[in-house]
């Protein structure tokens, strides 16, 4: 399979959060507004670049029977160091998606990938693979959150669409999440059939 | 009196699952039946109470002594992952009856963001360990009671004929939503108790 195959397999026909349905926590969590489910797209994407990378690296020296310890010691290092970048630069943003930083741990994409695609490929191409998943969970974060933002407060990335006082502040908050990504996915199901 | 808050609070108010939103993913995975939904319930009020009590202990006395506050992530969910594996050996030796019962869902418990985000939030809340544990114990019972009401709704609604592209993944994530609001009704309920108990 060529890079650009791996690439888009990750952003259409296994976009992790419509058609895989994983990593649902901060997909539901942090998408209160768009640009917040930007950079929790962002953060994650880091993360499973490197992971997938390191662990493509290293998987010749990594024992059968301690396989899934290993890939989360180096996801967690990653995520340590996506920690303290953030702290550093953009602590605003940390604070706000807050304790989803550290979480990207759990977050079963990316040990998903470490399992399924880069323990059993090369560098370039799980490189590739983290990339498109990445991008695809970005979008679709992204489109969550730009939803939540429009019915919620009016905006997009923070330019006023329609009045504030249009909004309802529900999708904004927690059954708003689970609502809109019950109806995104409904759509996405539709689009596919046809 | 402030025990009961922290139950009342971390159960009603801010549930784990409705309005937090952690643990989603057993919460949609194993909530197709009120049985399992009661295991795996019962599963992660016994882990994340224990593994909240070890997490907490470890912070304590290993990271913070020797200043190794920025290892939390790593240490943390190593302590977890070796927590429910003695647990799943431990009670397999001790109670086999209990095991029949739990065992299936400890694995699961491990991927479970709940028990590593509690941990967490129990440090950054700076509690003492006797509140941190009545904490981590109370919103895993809001879990297993979000999980169990969730799994009743489920049962009766695949009786029920719904348009195509709904069934499944979309419907549970709209009754989801739903009962998050249901839940939205009880905000402002614990700071009703704190006046009526008289602590501020």
């Amino acid at each position: 399979m060529s890079n650009f195959k791996v690439l888009m397999n990750g952003i259409i026909n296994e976009n992790p959060t419509f058609v895989l349905l994983l990593g649902m926590c901060p997909t539901l969590a942090t998408t209160s507004s768009a640009i917040n489910g930007l950079s929790m797209g962002l953060a994650t994407m880091f993360v499973l670049i490197c992971s997938n990378v390191v662990i493509a690296l290293l998987k010749d020296l990594i024992p059968d029977m301690v396989r899934i310890p290993s890939f989360i010691v180096v996801i967690a290092t990653f995520v340590t160091v996506l920690q303290m970048v953030m702290q550093a630069y953009v602590p605003d943003l940390y604070a706000t998606l807050g304790i989803f930083i550290p979480l990207i741990v759990v977050n079963c994409i990316i040990l998903g990938r470490a399992e399924a695609f880069a323990s059993k490929n090369g560098p370039v191409p799980s490189f590739f693979d983290g990339l498109g998943i990445g991008l695809g969970f970005t979008m679709a974060l992204t489109l969550l959150g730009a939803v939540r933002e429009l019915l919620g407060t009016g905006k997009i990335f923070t330019i006023t669409v329609w009045p504030e006082d249009y909004g309802m502040l529900m999708f904004v908050m927690a059954p708003g999440a689970f609502i809109i990504l019950g109806y995104l996915i409904a759509l996405v199901n539709k689009l596919k059939k046809s | 009196m402030e025990y009961l808050l922290i139950f009342i609070s971390a159960v009603f108010v801010n549930n784990v699952v409705l309005s937090q939103i952690l643990g989603i993913c057993p919460f949609l995975g194993v909530s197709k039946k009120i049985e399992t939904a009661t295991g795996m319930g019962a599963a992660v009020v016994f882990v994340l109470t224990l593994s909240t009590l070890v997490t907490f202990l470890v912070q304590k006395y290993v990271l913070d002594p020797f200043g190794l506050g920025y290892m939390q992530t790593i240490a943390f969910i190593l302590v977890i992952a070796a927590l429910v594996q003695m647990v799943e050996i431990i009670l397999k030796k001790v109670s086999p009856a209990l095991y029949q019962a739990l065992g299936v869902y400890l694995p699961l418990i491990t991927t479970n963001c709940a028990v590593l985000g509690v941990a967490i939030l129990v440090i950054q809340k700076d509690y003492n360990l006797l509140t941190g544990v009545v904490y981590a114990f109370s919103t895993a019972v809001g879990f297993a009671l979000a999980l169990i009401i969730f799994a009743g709704i489920r049962e009766q609604m695949s009786r029920v004929e719904l348009p195509k592209g709904m069934t499944g993944m979309p419907i549970a994530l709209v009754t989801a939503g739903l009962l998050a609001m249901a839940f939205m009704g009880f905000s402002g309920v614990d700071g009703g108790l704190k006046i009526l108990f008289g602590l501020n």
